[in-house]
């Protein structure tokens, strides 16, 4: 036992394990997303979706990983091999890095940044770059377009983002996630940054939808235009390495939404007193409120997904420049004026 | 005025609420999904999949080889060759239909005047080499001898409505 909790003590050991009790969770969370996505949409469209792989076909993602992993890696003539690899390795390291200053808790956080939230700006904007090397080094004109699109769509709703988050910062005066979670409590659901922040918050979101280039903003992978864009010539284990960083990625935005804009792990009912409430486990904080408002925002991808017609892509460049841009600068004065009127319970 | 309901509409996204309505009132709807192998949709007695011949009650071949369903083909499926039988009367020394040409229109059928090559119901059928779906007269009798009780009332059914 002692010897046990002395190699637990070496530092490289010690984060090691960390990573590997974030990272197995999440795989597994892409892999029933992807589930509970055919799931969703079947159901949405009056189907019943996957049910015959194990009991009502829970089995299906694993069947599908092994059908992935076990099919061929196909080369397109005059691709550049080594740019075509290392593409999905920068899509999915960039993605699965982010998740390193992601806290689930007060305490739970694996890297503990001060300027946590640049560096998951950073992070996501790299990997933009997969999917560029992708589109450029499969020398085939789809991937190619689809290359541009996303170039040019991912630029711009990043500055969106940036803004909107620009307001989180504002208001509690902290790039470091736990401090804005802290920032947010006291006062149960009022409280949240989501009610003074409410444009920058819906912006926020939307802007995450049109990064992971997910409908209706997914003219990337436009399959009626540019069959399947960027990744049309990957096969096997690197198409599915694009898939879970596309995954990992929805799920980052959906717990950053949770974490920025409804509070993280702060129990809605932290000060409600009747029924006694306030001192029971629905009061408390824990990682099972962040589990939760996290699933809200991954089921909104879904049901986006099954609702919306993917935007053309002038319609996506206004929406971006005219629209988003003007409202998060207006309301970050708003912010600013809410800051100095000391508007309660947020900038007291 | 017109105008001014128009931005405030789109800036509130009420016609994107309006559609995520629909798919979340869709999402606690009964499913319409038919399970196949286990569950089958209803079938018309007019429903035209794999080809037969017929005999007649006494196991005389109908088809007497007069070629109008080879005419009306539009896919030029079917192949036949006549001769005369021993007992004077003509007949079809084979009779082909290539299924991997046929497009199952039917038109054979409606041609037919002895209704000797009718369309069953039978579609759940396969061929593991092209030959397989080369259907030559014995096959197409085989067909027609095993389904015959199926054929007449189907038959008989559609009778009423001609």
């Amino acid at each position: 036992m002692d010897l046990i909790l002395s190699i637990y003590e070496i530092p490289v050991i010690n984060i090691l394990l960390k990573i590997i009790v974030i990272l197995v969770p999440l795989l597994l969370t892409v892999a029933y997303f992807t589930y509970i996505e055919r799931k969703v949409i079947g159901y949405m469209q009056a189907r019943i979706g996957p049910n015959r792989v194990g009991p009502r076909g829970w089995l299906q993602p694993i069947a599908d990983a092994m059908k992935l992993m076990f099919k061929e890696i196909i080369f397109p003539t005059n691709a550049n091999k080594v740019l075509f690899i290392v593409a999905p390795t920068i899509a999915i390291s960039t993605a699965l890095a982010a998740w390193a200053v992601v806290p689930f808790g007060a305490e739970l956080v694996l890297a503990d940044l001060n300027i946590a939230l640049l560096y998951i700006l950073a992070m996501t904007s790299i990997g933009v770059y997969g999917v560029i090397l992708a589109g450029w080094s499969s020398n085939s004109k789809y991937a190619m377009m689809s290359t541009l699109r996303t170039a040019a769509q991912v630029v711009s709703y990043e500055i969106a983002m940036g803004f909107a988050l620009v307001g989180v910062v504002m208001a509690s005066r902290s790039l470091n996630i736990g401090e804005i979670v802290a920032g947010q409590g006291g006062t149960g659901i009022w409280g949240w940054y989501m009610w003074p922040l409410l444009p920058l918050f819906v912006i926020y979101f939307v802007s995450g939808v049109a990064e992971t280039n997910r409908a209706p903003f997914d003219v990337a992978e436009g399959e009626s235009e540019i069959v399947a864009g960027f990744h049309v010539e990957y096969s096997g284990i690197l198409f599915a390495i694009f898939f879970l960083a596309e995954y990992a990625n929805m799920i980052l935005i959906s717990i950053m939404a949770a974490l920025l804009f409804m509070g993280g792990w702060l129990s809605p009912f932290e000060s409600v007193e009747f029924l006694s409430l306030g001192s029971s486990f629905l009061a408390g904080s824990s990682i099972v409120w962040l589990l939760a408002k996290t699933a809200i925002f991954m089921f909104l991808f879904l049901w986006f997904r099954a609702t919306f017609p993917r935007y053309r892509y002038d319609q996506i460049m206004r929406l971006g420049w005219k629209v988003f841009i003007p409202i998060t600068i207006v309301w970050i004065y708003v912010v600013g004026i809410m800051y100095y009127a000391k508007v309660a319970p947020w900038f007291v | 005025m017109k105008q001014l309901t128009q931005f405030f509409n789109s800036l509130f996204l009420a016609e994107l609420f309006k559609g995520l309505s629909v798919t979340g009132r869709y999402l606690f709807k009964k499913k319409i999904t038919v399970q196949y192998p286990e569950e089958k949709t209803p079938q018309s007695f007019r429903f035209r999949g794999l080809h037969a011949q017929r005999r007649y009650a006494n196991g005389e071949e109908r088809c007497i080889a007069c070629k109008l369903c080879e005419a009306i083909c539009p896919a030029l499926a079917i192949s036949i060759e006549s001769e005369e039988r021993e007992d004077g009367t003509r007949r079809t020394k084979s009779y082909d239909i290539d299924l991997t040409k046929c497009i199952f229109c039917g038109f054979c059928e409606e041609s037919c005047p002895v209704d000797s090559i009718v369309e069953t119901r039978i579609f759940e059928y396969h061929g593991e080499e092209r030959s397989d779906l080369l259907m030559t007269k014995e096959k197409l009798l085989a067909v027609g001898d095993k389904y015959e009780q199926q054929i007449a009332a189907d038959r008989a059914s559609d009778a009423n409505y001609r």
